[in-house]
């Protein structure tokens, strides 16, 4: 026989065991470390997220309430239509703030002076006048007679109605005089002070004063501006790696554009908003702040994006399903269009994904292109001018108003709402397109 | 019996080939046995295949017969699945590929830039090592081949030309009430079969299979094998297998290659009970392998 195996006599064999033993709790030691490490820097992620949904959304959900006043306004006909004509010029023309002011005399009527009156005057929107003409556009026999109608409160008495502005301060120091919290107490007293659901902030553009400023300008202007970069984009970007990747000669030139894309992922996005400012509106002459030129420079950042995902998602394809359509007899567009895409469309989606969610947070480039102007109107089409939902919420904190203090929160919620209605569409199409092999 | 130097002008393109890829190496080994059969399908003559700087397959001259399964056996590496994606041009796919030497179909040379790689494959079908449904439907697995030719007129014919197909393959039985259903569902063996059916839809007159039982159980191989020989009636057969038995069991002539070099050649009887070259005797006697 051979001499014994030392592997094998019963000494080394305990002393492997030993040695296997004293590793294992080290192993299972750095294996519990690891998972520990893993769950802090999942939990503090959770964290910080939280944290931010917590703060936007304490600051933010008071931007969907107004306060509103009840007060009993009289059409009066001397200012509406001293002629009597019903014509709608004359009723467009018509001084409705004096209506409003008017009823705000009769409710406090022994306010007197100039300044006491403005003061009582500030109790109510501006906006109210456009809201009085409208009803009295709308059905021109209200003319002459007395109505308990609804007005909305201006931002700082809304403020205060919120909470939002502390009553203990000393008059010099807060935007509401001591007079004003009087009169609202009264009106309070009475139930004359309601908050209601803010349906201006969602079906009004941009304004000055915060109680009529809304969301949905920007938000059509995003939505318009993301419909250029999402029909642009996705085809370019999916066309341009299927070149790449099924048909372009393996040569410098084709290394070189690769290179370039990558490089390209990388660019800060203000660069891009410089090219589209040079490139679309100085030289081709596209409208400028439209979404138009908006979606066009976002194509630009976005494009990369989409074509690095989109030629991982065709290399993902197996090998053998395009081998067995070429063994078929398919030709090399016929492998492409019949398999390799359908197979690659998910993965397709989430770079478009990627690319979009970041192209809707986008405002630098938007900056250097004219989008940060200021504008109430909603935009109508793509050389409208229009701002976009980031922009939006830059605008108003930018604004020194207090008001728009939980408008940005509120405008960021929608913002966030957008963003998870878009993914929500991207991800329902991605498992359509998902198969299994 | 030595290789007939068919064509004069591809031994110059040989020779450019062979100094390419390092000049002196050695010469290739003649095979024994007789590569060429009366009336072939497929005539391979001194073809060489480089893979960038290797040196895949050296002058290999080989026939297929009609209605014949040629078996190709050999250790790993040594070049038998490479004839076979020579066969209807799949290693056109590799960049780095360089394939010389003649290789005809019918008489006529596929590599020469008349014949049309689609026209090729469409009459070379391959059926490969692993399972590989498209994933689809079974139908549309069966349909695709004769729908992207155009074979079909109308819904009916397609109809046909998949049952047909099916019925060939042996799984129409297995799959007729389920044809809507993904192919990718269907079992291994299941699976390989419906690759051969949707290889026979667009009715080829060579089937190239590259171990297509390496990944079944035996019961699914059993199968496969009987298939084969069923196939035979219709269509030349070449197929590269690790398995002698199985070799042994479907084949009427068996090619061993060994290092890129085509050793022998000969009826499977011959071969496997009275191998005459030492490396083949070495090799389905199991001593290396």
């Amino acid at each position: 026989m051979n001499k014994p195996d030392p592997l094998r006599t019963a000494q080394e064999q305990g002393r492997i065991r030993d040695l296997v033993e004293r590793g294992l709790r080290r192993r299972y030691r750095a294996e519990r470390r690891f998972r520990a490490y893993g769950l802090a820097a999942a939990v503090s992620g959770l964290l910080f997220v939280g944290f931010l949904f917590l703060s936007i959304i304490s600051t933010g959900y008071t931007a969907f309430v107004q306060s509103y006043i009840q007060i009993d306004i009289r059409f009066d006909a001397e200012l509406i239509d001293p002629e009597g004509k019903q014509v709608e010029e004359i009723l467009r023309m018509g001084d409705y703030s004096g209506v409003f002011k008017a009823a705000l005399r009769e409710k406090f009527p022994q306010v007197e002076g100039r300044r006491e009156l403005r003061q009582l005057y500030g109790l109510i929107s501006d906006g109210s006048a456009f809201d009085l003409r409208d009803m009295v556009l709308d059905d021109p026999r209200l003319i002459g007679q007395t109505r308990e109608l609804w007005l909305m409160a201006s931002d700082d008495i809304d403020q205060l109605v919120k909470g939002k502005i502390d009553r203990k301060l000393p008059e010099d120091q807060r935007v509401v005089s001591d007079l004003q919290l009087g009169w609202l107490d009264a009106l309070t007293a009475e139930d004359r002070v309601e908050r209601r659901f803010n349906r201006v902030f969602f079906t009004a553009g941009d304004s000055r004063e915060p109680e009529q400023a809304g969301v949905l300008g920007a938000v059509v202007g995003s939505f318009l501006t993301l419909a250029v970069t999402l029909l642009l984009s996705f085809p370019i970007g999916v066309a341009a790696a299927i070149y790449l990747e099924e048909f372009a000669p393996a040569n410098r030139f084709t290394d070189m554009i690769e290179v370039n894309i990558n490089n390209l992922a990388a660019v800060p996005s203000i660069v891009f908003g410089l090219l589209g400012l040079a490139v679309f509106i100085k030289f081709f002459g596209v409208p400028r702040s439209a979404p138009l030129v908006g979606g066009l420079v976002l194509t630009l950042m976005t494009l990369p994006t989409i074509i690095i995902a989109s030629r991982a998602a065709i290399k993902a394809v197996p090998p053998s399903i395009r081998e067995a359509a070429l063994g078929m007899g398919a030709s090399q567009v016929q492998v492409v269009a019949h398999h390799v895409l359908p197979l690659a469309m998910p993965g397709m989606l989430t770079g478009a994904i990627i690319g979009m969610a970041r192209a809707l947070g986008e405002s630098a480039p938007l900056l250097m292109i004219g989008m940060v102007a200021f504008i109430a109107d909603i935009p109508g089409s793509l050389t409208d001018p229009a701002t976009v939902l980031p922009v939006q919420v830059f605008l108003w904190a930018d604004s020194p108003e207090r008001a728009f203090l939980e408008r940005t929160s509120g405008a960021i919620m929608v913002l966030l709402v957008f963003l998870l209605v878009m993914n929500a569409a991207a991800v329902i199409l991605r498992q359509k397109f998902e198969r299994r092999w | 019996m030595a290789v007939e130097s068919k064509t004069q002008s591809r031994s110059a393109a040989l020779e450019t080939a062979t100094a390419a890829a390092g000049g002196s190496e050695p010469t290739a080994r003649r095979t024994v046995g007789d590569v060429s059969v009366p009336n072939p399908v497929m005539t391979c003559r001194q073809v060489n295949v480089h893979y960038g700087d290797k040196h895949a397959i050296r002058d290999v001259s080989l026939d297929v017969a009609h209605n014949e399964v040629i078996a190709m056996i050999g250790p790993s590496g040594c070049g038998k699945s490479t004839l076979l994606r020579c066969l209807n041009r799949l290693n056109d796919t590799i960049p780095t590929a360089v394939v010389t030497g003649t290789i005809t179909l019918d008489g006529q040379d596929i590599y020469e830039r008349r014949q049309d790689v689609v026209q090729l494959r469409a009459r070379v079908g391959m059926v490969f090592q692993k399972p590989n449904p498209f994933p689809k439907s079974v139908y549309e697995n069966v349909a695709y081949g004769p729908r992207i030719h155009g074979l079909a007129a109308d819904r009916t014919e397609l109809d046909e030309i998949v049952q047909t197909s099916l019925q060939r393959a042996g799984l129409w039985e297995e799959v007729k009430d389920r044809l809507d259903q993904p192919g990718t569902a269907l079992s291994g063996g299941q699976q390989q079969r419906l690759c051969i059916a949707r290889t026979i839809a667009v009715g080829p007159e060579v089937i190239l299979m590259d171990e297509p039982c390496s990944a079944l159980d035996p019961i699914a191989t059993a199968r496969i094998e009987d298939l084969i020989d069923e196939l035979r009636q219709n269509y030349a057969i070449c197929i590269v297998t690790h398995s002698m038995q199985q070799a042994a069991r479907v084949s009427q002539r068996t090619a061993y290659f060994h290092l890129g070099d085509l050793i022998e050649v000969g009826s499977t009887d011959m071969i496997f009970t009275n191998p005459k070259h030492r490396l083949t005797e070495g090799y389905i006697t199991g001593r290396f392998g």
